[in-house]
């Protein structure tokens, strides 16, 4: 059995970056124990000897040319922003004052 | 020109090509069919009328010009909303990205524009394809034209149930553990998940990089094949994209019409994908299938896939750990909306984990939290690493198979629709849903879902799975349109034609804008 606590869940959540509520929390830890303890199953089979496989086709790296092709404008690419300064996305502080 | 949303897309080509018909009165009917049907149904979120028909109306001027166009020009289509598209709104079917207009296009979209093809709307689908039902989608569900009450599968349950209704005779989807093949499975559709790497995926929001594939959905197999030979091959944007050159498909799918098409053909029956677990009608359909393959002249073996047993464990560590890696861009800067939190300072990280809380679902933050778990230090081994390994288990069960067959047949979903509400509650049952075609995405290869009949108990479709060797996809299609061809013989009639007649409604379906 997994034992996933709600502290867990918590601290799972600010890694995630995801305010959660109480009530999320506790739903979560409930759901987040039954489905680990359904999948943990694989380890009866991923013996040591088995390789790890990360992708389903054999891929190596692409490469291209370093040369300048087609991109987007800076107008495009601020276009979906929520919030911009001139030709610069605009973010919140980084840095806490506290 | 209601008979117009009846024809298939080779069908309506035909009539484009000879002139019988203009792109806009093709285009004009499926509008019609939507503001009837959609309101209803709601397959789609966002519907391009105007768009639509400027574009056929240019298809028409350079056909009248005598301009040699690809013969899907002026077919309409309506296209899944996790591809990005650069004139209407993306959303994955998430508030995260409500209203969001990506500045550029899939490659995919690209090429059905190249091709003519006129884009009606984007569909409906579970929140960032996480879901089987598409009670997941934040924007309410989709119905299931064979009974209002169903799910009409998920992730892309709007594709399926669109083309299903008659609302467009083709429609892209995703398919990143039966995205496609399970919607089609239980609309009586077709749907096909081509070679991982096969069409490519710039521009489709990536929900698990190393499963998700974009593929044709239709009304036949011929159909899904005209529509991959459009989509499919290399594209230097994907670097997965494979460079291999493809047969034509349409090519394959017709071969399969012609007689003998399955005489000696070794078909394979995976063990495990039948038996407890599966529903007493899709069991009886299967059979009478097999039967009716055997007639065909093909020779049927029962094989094991031993590891398949452990693939649903397996695709749920891999597929929210990348999910989780992939969702991290949803951080209120560069699309999406920004949510400021209540209290405490307006810091970056604030704001972004109180835009998440608000843009994500609940099934979105069950796999981030499920994925960030299994990628934590201490855990990473035993979950992530393990999934790995039962992932090349799985990759050999394939290739043991494959040594032995041509193709693998299986149910493409253990059960017909089912309710809403009924699997909302237990994520494990809603998972379990996929356990016949997580395998395939697990190992890369091709699948497809084609109708094989209706369930006695409740007159629900129910889907053949057909599965090939990777960049095997022509032999789908043979395979496919030779078993569909069998099946409708014996039907004397088409799936869908059996679909309940849907009442038109006085509303009218979102219009340009609105999502």
């Amino acid at each position: 059995m997994s034992e996933i606590t709600a502290e867990q869940v918590a601290h799972l959540a600010y890694l995630a970056r995801i305010d959660l509520s109480p009530l999320e929390i506790t739903s979560l830890t409930h759901d987040l124990g039954q489905i680990v303890d359904s999948i943990a199953k694989v380890s009866e089979v991923a013996t040591a000897d088995t390789p790890a496989t990360s992708h389903p086709m054999p891929l190596t790296n692409v490469f291209r040319e370093d040369v300048v092709v087609p991109s987007l404008t800076v107008e495009q690419a601020l276009s979906g922003a929520p919030d911009r300064a001139g030709d610069k996305f605009r973010v919140p502080a980084i840095l806490d004052e506290e | 020109m209601t008979y117009l949303t009846k024809l298939s897309a080779a069908a309506l080509s035909e009539l484009l090509v000879s002139k019988q018909v203009s792109a806009v009165e093709a285009t004009h009917a499926h509008l019609d069919h939507i503001t009837a049907v959609d309101t209803d149904l709601h397959a789609f979120l966002h519907v391009a009328g105007d768009a639509a028909l400027a574009t056929a109306a240019e298809i028409d001027a350079r056909r009248a010009a005598g301009e040699v166009l690809n013969p899907l020009a002026g077919v309409p289509i309506a296209i899944k909303d996790v591809l990005a598209t650069q004139d209407m709104p993306t959303t994955a079917g998430s508030k995260i990205l409500e209203g969001w207009v990506p500045p550029y296009d899939a490659t995919v979209v690209s090429r059905l524009r190249a091709a003519g093809l006129i884009p009606l709307g984007k569909t409906n689908m579970d929140e960032f394809a996480m879901g089987s039902s598409t009670e997941h989608s934040a924007y309410g569900v989709t119905r299931n034209p064979w009974d209002r009450d169903r799910i009409p599968g998920g992730s892309g349950g709007g594709s399926a149930a669109a083309v299903a209704s008659f609302q467009a005779p083709l429609a892209l989807g995703s398919d990143t553990g039966g995205s496609i093949r399970q919607p089609a499975a239980v609309t009586g559709s077709v749907g096909v998940k081509p070679t991982y790497g096969g069409v490519s995926r710039y521009g489709a929001i990536a929900l698990a990089s190393s499963l998700d594939q974009v593929g044709p959905v239709s009304r036949s197999v011929y159909d899904a094949a005209l529509l991959h030979d459009v989509i499919g091959g290399h594209d230097p944007l994907d670097s997965t994209s494979l460079t291999d050159s493809w047969p034509s498909m349409a090519a394959a799918a017709q071969a399969g019409l012609k007689d003998g098409a399955l005489k000696g053909v070794r078909v394979g029956v995976i063990k495990e994908l039948s038996g407890d677990g599966f529903q007493a009608g899709v069991t009886q359909r299967f059979t009478e299938t097999l039967a009716l393959l055997v007639a065909a002249g093909a020779e049927i073996t029962e094989l094991s896939a031993p590891n398949f047993e452990y693939a649903v464990a397996a695709y749920y560590l891999i597929l929210p750990a990348e999910a989780s890696s992939n969702l991290a861009r949803f951080d209120s800067v560069r699309f999406g909306i920004r949510v400021n939190p209540d209290s405490g300072s307006l810091t970056s990280e604030h704001v972004m984990s109180a835009t998440r809380e608000a843009g994500f679902g609940p099934e979105v933050k069950r796999r981030i939290i499920l994925g960030t778990y299994a990628l934590s230090a201490g855990y990473y081994d035993a979950y992530y690493g393990s999934a790995q390994k039962v992932r090349t288990l799985i990759q050999r069960d394939f290739a043991a198979a494959f040594s032995q067959v041509d193709v693998l047949v299986s149910p493409s979903a253990p059960t017909t629709a089912f309710k809403f509400g009924e699997k909302l509650a237990d994520p494990m049952a809603m998972y379990l849903n996929d356990v016949t075609t997580i395998p395939a995405n697990l190992a890369g290869v091709p699948g497809m879902s084609i109708p094989m009949g209706l369930a006695p108990e409740d007159g629900l479709p129910v889907g053949l799975q057909i599965m090939a060797p990777a960049k095997a996809d022509a032999r789908l299609y043979t395979v496919g349109a030779a078993i569909e061809q069998l099946l409708e013989a014996r039907w004397g009639h088409t799936m869908l034609s059996q679909a309940p007649a849907l009442t038109p409604t006085e509303m009218f379906a979102s219009e340009e804008g609105a999502v």
